[in-house]
């Protein structure tokens, strides 16, 4: 029988080096959307909480806990990472292929997120995460350290992100 | 020439550059104009229309005369101020708009033709013949009139945008700006102060005052390192704040490489959208000209330039100076001359009474009312109380008082007010919201009143910020009054201009009132005074003042002109920055992407995707040979496409099905779990939105297919209807659309072909026509659905994206090994149309479902949206035109998209048009070219012949009507 | 322009879509009769000075939220969500 051969969305394209900041794609393990049906928002929450340690997160929130993630993505609606949540009382749905996921990491990464957008990065805190644009590029961005980011996008968009984040990127090297 | 001592340049670093050919020195810290000053060399560019001779009218942003090209090819840059250029090794400066020479200009005649040339000429000279105009007389202006060229080459220059947020942003770095940002920063606040200068401080730079007993730049100097090492205070030089926009939002253009050898990864340009909670503008003041006879030669400036010149940059405009001014300021120009030892050959001030004080002559109650000198001035006549005469003179300082810059606060549609004191206008209170003017741009104008002003207004900011003020201690300055006599024009033989960049003169003005253009908007745009990047800032009052009086009317009631945005010029490429080339839109690329493009397949836009056109192979030379082997391929054996670019949207919960019924116009909430139906959607108004298939893989859970074009549009829809009108239901539903990567695989063998890669039992039993369900593909759990958009027997295959790459290889591979392959979009669209489905082609957007034939799929059963309107008179009948098949039956065998379509006999014009074409391909499997199209009452005329007429490909075809499914209309090859 | 989302705060206008007046929320029934669809689908006052209308926050959270504001002064007073 043939196999399938598995390719990861930056597959060929990461990392990159300029200046201060560096850009590398980051394995996340399986991604599921999460949205509680009508009148199950606590339910699912305490769930999840009992399960993984991960209370549904608030907007523009995300809760953590050893390798399970949950990241707020949208009106009622949140990404796991790192596990598959078997979960009651929600529209659950797999999204693992769906997105790229990269890290934007170094010293003055705020200044190259201020190139691509139109957020004030510097007023997330570590765990703040935002659903907005890079450029034209729809992205969940999560703030995971002082110098540190999680952008996610479509998978289909990588090549677009990550020319959008290159070219922030070396504008603000070129400053020096 | 420089003068010892003075200035605050790096005279132990010089810097050479060229102008107009010439190799000069400067030293760091000049700018063009002071370097070009400093070598004198007063003659600079020529003007737009009359190309006089011009040369160096003020010290920054707002110069009319001195612009000059930057560099040459396709990255040359025109219309640079020379007053704002810093110069730096290389640095390569080019007066435009003369030819052959700046000194010896052929268009140099415009002048002596000027009594033919005064404001509105061309709208009465050139009406006549009037095919003329566009032809003749309008390339001939065009091209004598204007300023610098672009080279017409693609700009190879780097910009960039950006975003930031403050709680303070403060408008100029002057005493009013620098108080303000401390007093702000020392609460707390987040401060940005930005200043369209290199050098931080404003005119504190420009002029002798002390403050706190310190030299001004010095003070200045040591309030920006204080605020240098505040955390909560960004610095942002050389950039101008050049837009005052809603909510707070600003524009500001940042100067990033044009000070410096161009560097490839450098922006040029940044344009900033800074967000600021409160404002604070202290963006200072413009001195004003004064219009006398002949005031535009080289060598006359406005007087706070000539200071600028001398006290920072050690330059003496000229060698024996001249000042002309209405009030007490403009005596500071020859104090500070006198001091640092140029001599000064006259001070000339127009009010009687003027007390004036120095070692130099004086003429009160005097005006100039003439200038000498072809390409730079050499001597001035003067009228004063005691007669007329002449002084030789090289540089005149003229002075006609200060206008706050008000420019900003007019941006949102604020009128300045009209203050008598200072004879300009100020802010009106709250003109922008959160913004709060100090300082000169207030109308403040000694050194200790600004100082104060910027304390003050931090105050106001500070408190509509909820932060308490932390230190209120404002530095001793000059606190001299500011006293001025109304002196706007000077009347005498000769022309007096008023807009030195338009060339707009004192007569023009009076005329345009002679000839009724009585309101200053009018007046504007007859004379196009105070137009292009002046938008006022030097000539605004005067010309106003000069209309009120001819007009019998006061300034108040005369009005200004409209302020607008930008506040200086701001180039396109920096607001489109990085929205060229791959940066203008998203690009979508599938899972196959690669293994396509190695195909050598062209690969072309859909929407934001790419998708292949067609594969060529061996021999291959034209496209149609590629689509028609495709086509054939597909009806005969297998072929494999790419569909993954389809939306496709998960759709889970209770209420799943209703809110399908309540979408679609047909009913899904009984469709059986593991079937697939089609799907057509409504707009409210009654034409069809988009249409696909949706299969129910579960009880509650649907997935729905969107087009390609359509989906994201079909997302937003179903959140509106969710949102907004049908709350109640229990669903939820994510877009799933890059989660698989799904495959079109089609044709007679398209079951051989699966079988050998999925593990479940594939019969008609198993998965009978649109039945869809889990399916094990090479190990992987996917999906597979029997639907068709050929007509054969065929199925879409989906796999989670990380295998699309790995899994379209594999099918390809397989294909090919039974006499097929992969096909592209032309061959997928001569399918389609083989068969008569329907895309965007058809459904555009003014087509109802009555007009595709699918009316009796609006059910009868339930509401839905569109169901309403879609049954609305004028939507449904004989008149609509319904979608047919054309084939071409004639001599001419060629069909064309978007021809019209006449009755057989009927002439070919508008009214007689009964429809058109919308799909057109060659069919290799009938045969012929074959045509989707909407006729009148089309249904009803199958076997009638009508006649394609294409007037822009002149293309004539008479065709014969028939029914748009053209191959297999049984549908037997589908579930065979 | 910038508008407040309901769920995410204050944001660049570039995030949001457009649809147009409120009205848009009042869906007449089926039978409401032509005059009440052709109000609800076509006829708008387009008014100088305080209006309603929906914008979709769609580079953002998803949301559908209805704006007031003042077309003459550009204020905007008021945001919130079109689902309750």
């Amino acid at each position: 029988m043939v196999e399938l051969i598995a390719k990861t969305p930056c597959d060929g394209l990461l990392p990159i080096s300029l200046g201060a900041v560096t850009l590398t794609e980051v394995e996340t393990g399986p991604i599921t959307s999460i949205s509680s049906l009508k009148g199950q928002k606590k339910a699912v929450s305490d769930a999840l909480k009992a399960a993984y340690g991960t209370a549904f997160p608030a907007p523009s929130r995300t809760t953590a806990k050893d390798t399970a993630r949950l990241i707020w993505s949208g009106r009622g609606q949140a990404l796991m990472l790192g596990v598959a949540p078997q979960i009651k009382g929600a529209a659950v749905t797999d999204q693992s292929d769906a997105w790229c996921c990269v890290e934007l990491a170094g010293a003055g990464v705020d200044d190259v997120l201020s190139r691509v957008t139109p957020i004030d990065t510097r007023a997330m805190k570590r765990g703040h995460t935002a659903r907005t644009l890079v450029q034209h590029v729809s992205v969940v961005l999560t703030r995971t350290g002082k110098d540190r980011f999680e952008v996610m996008a479509m998978r289909s968009m990588a090549t677009t992100l990550l020319h959008d984040l290159e070219r922030a990127m070396s504008g603000v090297a070129a400053r020096g | 020439m420089r003068v010892d001592g003075k200035g605050l340049v790096n005279r132990d670093k010089a810097v050479s550059f060229r102008f107009n050919g010439k190799s000069y020195s400067g030293f760091e810290g000049d700018t063009l104009a002071s370097a070009l000053l400093a070598n004198d060399v007063r003659l600079v560019a020529r003007s737009f229309k009359y190309h006089r001779p011009r040369g160096i009218l003020t010290g920054g942003s707002e110069e009319p005369n001195a612009l000059v090209t930057i560099g040459s090819g396709a990255g040359q840059e025109p219309n640079m101020r020379a007053t704002v250029q810093e110069i730096f090794d290389g640095l390569d400066a080019h007066p435009q708009n003369a030819w052959p020479s700046l000194e010896r200009d052929a268009l140099g005649v415009n002048d002596l033709l000027s009594p033919f040339l005064s404001a509105g000429f061309y709208y009465k000279t050139f009406t006549w013949p009037k095919a003329f105009w566009e032809k003749l007389y309008e390339p001939i202006i065009r091209r004598a009139a204007g300023l610098g060229a672009l080279s017409g080459d693609h700009n190879p220059d780097r910009y960039e945008r950006a975003f930031a947020f403050c709680d303070v942003l403060v408008i100029g770095s002057g005493p009013a700006g620098l108080m303000a940002a401390l007093t702000a920063a020392e609460a707390g606040a987040d401060v940005i102060l930005a200043d369209e200068d290199s050098r931080m401080g404003g005119r504190l730079n420009a002029e002798t005052h002390e403050v706190d007993g310190q030299a001004g730049p010095d003070w200045a100097a040591s309030m920006l390192d204080r605020l240098a090492q505040m955390d909560n205070v960004r610095l942002m030089p050389r950039t101008t704040v050049t837009g005052a926009y809603d909510q707070g939002t600003y524009g500001a253009l940042e100067k990033v490489g044009h000070h410096q050898p161009r560097r490839a990864a450098l922006p040029l340009e940044c344009f900033w959208r800074i967000v600021a909670k409160q404002a604070i503008l202290c963006a200072g003041a413009l001195e004003r000209p004064i219009a006398f006879p002949n005031n535009d030669r080289p060598g006359i400036m406005t007087a706070g330039a000539v200071r600028t010149y001398l006290n920072r940059y050690g330059v003496a405009p000229g060698k024996s100076v001249t000042v002309f001014g209405n009030n007490d300021d403009a005596h500071r120009t020859a104090r500070d001359l006198a001091a640092a030892g140029v001599n000064v050959a006259g001070v000339i001030d127009s009010r009687g009474d003027a007390q004036v004080e120095g070692d130099f002559p004086i003429y009160t109650g005097g005006q100039v009312i003439g200038t000498d000198g072809r390409l730079g001035l050499n001597e001035i006549t003067v009228r004063h109380a005691g007669g007329q005469r002449t002084i030789r003179t090289d540089c005149l300082a003229m002075s006609g008082g200060w206008n706050p810059s008000v420019h900003l606060t007019c941006h949102m549609n604020g009128r300045p007010v009209w203050e008598p004191s200072i004879l300009s206008f100020v802010p009106s209170d709250d003109a922008i919201p959160g913004l709060t003017p100090a300082g000169a741009a207030a109308g403040h104008m000694s050194t200790a009143a600004c100082l104060t002003s910027g304390v003050e207004s931090a105050k106001v900011a500070l408190q509509a910020l909820g932060l308490k003020v932390k230190t209120t201690n404002v530095p001793k300055a000059e606190d001299g009054t500011y006293a001025i006599a109304p002196l706007w024009y000077v009347e005498g033989k000769g022309r007096a201009w008023l807009d030195f960049q338009n060339d707009v003169t004192t007569k023009d003005i009076k005329l345009a009132a002679q000839e009724n253009f009585r309101s200053v908007e009018h007046m504007k745009r007859y004379t196009t005074q105070g137009m292009a990047t002046d938008q006022g800032k030097n000539s605004n009052l005067n010309a106003l003042a000069l209309l009120a009086d001819v007009t019998g009317r006061g300034i108040p009631e005369t009005g200004t002109t409209t302020f607008r945005p930008p506040y200086s010029p701001v180039s396109i490429a920096a607001m489109g920055q990085d929205a060229q080339g791959d940066g203008f839109a998203p690009q979508r690329f599938m899972t196959s992407h690669k293994a396509s493009v190695a195909r050598g397949a062209p690969m072309i836009e859909a929407g934001l995707w790419y998708r292949p056109s067609y594969f060529p192979a061996q021999g291959e030379t034209t496209w149609r040979q590629s689509c028609d082997r495709e086509v054939n391929m597909v009806r005969e054996s297998v072929g494999i496409c790419d569909v993954s670019t389809l939306g496709k949207i998960d759709i889970q919960g209770p209420d799943a099905g209703a809110f399908l019924d309540f979408v679609y116009c047909n009913m899904f909430s009984t469709l059986k779990v593991g079937r697939t139906r089609y799907g057509l959607m409504l707009r409210e108004d009654g034409h069809v939105m988009d249409d696909g298939t949706t299969a129910r893989l579960g009880e509650d859970h649907y997935v729905m297919t969107t087009t390609t074009a359509a989906a994201g549009q079909v997302m937003r829809h179903l959140e509106w209807v969710h949102q907004a009108l049908r709350p109640e239901l229990d669903v939820s539903f994510i877009s799933v659309t890059e989660q698989w990567a799904q495959f079109a695989v089609a044709g007679p063998k398209s079951r051989d072909l699966l079988k050998a890669l999925i593990e479940e039992e594939i019969t008609d039993e198993s998965w009978p026509f649109m039945a869809c369900g889990p399916a094990t593909v090479a190990g992987v759990a996917g999906r597979l659905f029997r639907i068709s958009f050929s007509g054969e027997h065929a199925y879409e295959v989906a796999v989670p994206a990380r295998y699309g790459d790995s899994l379209f290889r594999l099918l390809v591979a397989q294909a090919e090994a039974l006499g097929g392959g992969a096909y592209g979009m032309e061959a997928l669209n001569v399918l389609r149309i083989e068969k008569g489905f329907i895309t965007h082609a058809e459904i555009h957007g003014r087509v109802t479902a009555f007009d595709i034939g699918m009316e009796r799929m609006v059910s009868a059963k339930k509401d839905c949206i569109g169901k309403v309107m879609a049954a609305r008179p004028g939507l449904v009948g004989d008149d609509r035109e319904q979608l047919v098949g054309l084939k071409p039956v004639g001599n001419i065998k060629q069909l064309t998209a978007g021809a019209h379509l006449f009755e057989a006999e009927a002439e070919a014009i508008r009214v007689n048009s009964q429809g058109y074409t919308t799909s057109v391909g060659f069919s290799p499997t009938l045969g012929s070219y074959l045509g989707l199209g909407f006729l009148r009452n089309g249904r009803a005329r199958h076997g009638e012949t009508v006649r394609m007429v294409d007037h822009l490909r002149k293309i004539e075809t008479l065709c014969e009507v028939c029914d748009p499914v053209f191959f297999d209309p049984d549908g037997g090859r589908v579930r065979g | 322009m910038r508008l407040t989302c309901p769920i995410c705060g204050e944001r660049d206008r570039r995030e949001f879509y457009y649809q147009g007046e409120a009205v848009m929320l009042e869906r007449p029934a089926p039978d409401a009769g032509d005059a009440a669809w052709d109000a609800y689908l076509h006829l708008r006052d387009n008014a100088a000075g305080e209006t309603q209308d929906l914008w979709c926050h769609e580079a953002g959270c998803g949301s559908w939220i209805k704006v007031t504001r003042n077309t003459v002064t550009h204020k905007v007073l008021k945001t919130e969500l079109v689902a309750k």
